[in-house]
């Protein structure tokens, strides 16, 4: 995605793709809705506000999916420097603080009515409140250092060791027997078989938004690989044109 | 904790009056990390400015947290574990943030680099290092509440979980204070690199510690223990594997 030459246009088809793409989930999206306030129906014990649920999820996913890009991205950028790699994963980490926010706000959303109260330490509400703050904390890192080189380097491993923060979360509510957080699918300490007990109706809307979370995600992480890419075109734009004078 | 599997295992360097021009072999890898570790605890020896500054942060902090909480006896009981982490956590950052600070003031590090030692061996001499500096300033600590807050402390169990819960802490505030080391603030960004990533360590740690301080069965507090070590283990291997690419230059 990296642009080769300097001053080469950016390649039509890759616009295609991104354009049907930008559609794609759009399109997804507004169904996705559309299933959650009509298709769905409201959930027999908790009513309504069950139906924020499949955002809440769907947004965790797509974190899921940018943070993992993100050790995927350091990994690559350590064993082949090229500088793309980085781009990738700082557009990852973005991505993936903007949907684990919308994770966090739906999941206030639906506590206060369900729990009475918008917030409570639990372990699970804890360990994602800590993976937003270390990806915040890769942010700060990226900004305090200014050799580019070390930069994107000190990045990679962070952005490796951040992950850490991601597995917890992931990890605590199985391990930990004392959460009151709800755990949809997989096995935890109370229920060690792990059902995934919910009517046809639920599970559709539930697969249907994980996957729109997931389309989403690749098409913003586009988006925000393309505009770090204009943004450097730009600069380099700058210097020749300063150079020139 | 510092055992490598696959370290080289090579003969020393050759005596410095050997004619013969070739690439000097590895010092074996113990033999490296002892010496970096060494190297630390007698320039500390000879200034005392880190443990000084560290023992003494943590008196105050200790002043602190009891006028600010305005602790009777009964809150003092439920607090300690509390204080004893928040302490030894702000106070080994302390510590952390100086250790490399002024090996990259000196112009000591990049000597350090230069060295025929593998990476990893300095990296674990200065985890060594840090983590005997990190572990008096808790057994000061416990000792000090204990006295303080009229509550026995030094006991076998807790004692253990210190000692696990700060080599968590040590390994992986090692690794990214010689990241923070390079930037604007680092003073500032040290803490905030090291928090959010370390808050496993914590979590489990202050679970363990106030259960056994509760006198709770061990079925209460034996899944945090063994969380913690697993912690532990995932940070020595993460810091092993990365440490290379931070200090590459």
């Amino acid at each position: 995605m990296a642009v080769s030459s300097q001053h080469a246009p950016y390649p039509e088809n890759r616009t295609r793709i991104l354009q049907a793409l930008t559609l794609a989930t759009l399109v997804l999206f507004a169904a996705s809705l559309v299933l959650d306030w009509a298709y769905v129906g409201p959930e027999r014990t908790q009513g309504e506000v069950q139906r924020v649920f499949y955002v809440h999820l769907g947004s965790f996913l797509g974190s899921f999916i940018a943070f993992t890009a993100v050790v995927v991205g350091g990994v690559i950028y350590l064993r082949t420097r090229n500088p793309k790699w980085d781009t990738f994963g700082l557009a990852n980490v973005e991505i993936g603080l903007v949907m684990s926010a919308i994770t966090i706000v739906t999941g206030m959303t639906w506590a206060k009515p369900i729990w009475n109260t918008w917030w409570t330490w639990d372990p699970r509400l804890t360990s994602v409140t800590i993976m937003w703050l270390a990806y915040a904390a890769y942010m700060m890192l990226r900004a305090g250092i200014e050799d580019p080189e070390r930069r994107r380097r000190f990045a990679a491993v962070y952005g490796i060791i951040a992950f850490a923060s991601v597995l917890f979360t992931i990890i605590i509510v199985r391990v930990k027997p004392d959460t009151i957080h709800p755990v949809v699918a997989g096995p935890t300490q109370a229920d060690p078989t792990g059902a995934f007990d919910v009517t046809d109706r639920i599970r559709n809307t539930l697969f249907f938004s994980l996957f729109t979370f997931t389309v989403m995600t690749a098409t913003l992480v586009w988006y925000r690989v393309r505009l770090e890419n204009l943004f450097e075109r730009v600069l380099r734009r700058k210097i020749d044109i300063l150079a020139e004078l | 904790m510092t055992v490598n599997p696959t370290g080289p295992t090579k003969k020393p360097a050759a005596s410095a009056d050997s004619q013969t021009v070739q690439r000097r072999p590895l010092t074996p890898y113990m033999r490296a990390v002892g010496a970096v570790a060494w190297k630390d605890l007698r320039a500390e020896l000879r200034s005392r400015e880190m443990i000084t500054s560290m023992v003494l942060f943590t008196v105050m902090t200790v002043m602190v947290f009891s006028l600010a909480l305005e602790l009777d006896a009964e809150a003092r009981k439920s607090t300690v574990v509390g204080v004893l982490w928040v302490t030894v956590v702000f106070a080994g950052t302390l510590g952390l943030s100086r250790s490399l600070a002024a090996e990259k003031d000196r112009g000591s590090l990049d000597a350090l680099l230069l060295a025929p030692v593998e990476r990893s061996a300095l990296f674990f001499g200065k985890v060594i290092g840090n983590l005997i500096f990190v572990l008096l300033v808790a057994l000061v600590l416990m000792v000090l509440l204990t006295v303080l807050f009229n509550i026995t402390l030094i006991e076998p169990l807790l004692v253990l979980i210190v000692i696990l819960g700060t080599v968590g802490f040590t390994t992986v505030g090692t690794l990214l204070s010689s990241m923070s080391v390079h930037a604007r603030a680092r003073e500032t960004l040290l803490p905030i690199l090291l928090m959010p990533v370390m808050m496993p360590v914590l979590i489990s740690a202050v679970r363990a510690s106030s259960a056994i301080l509760d006198d709770l069965p061990s079925s209460e507090w034996i899944a945090e223990l063994r969380m913690l070590a697993v912690v532990d283990v995932v940070f020595l291997l993460g810091a092993y594997l990365l440490f290379g690419f931070v200090v590459e230059e």
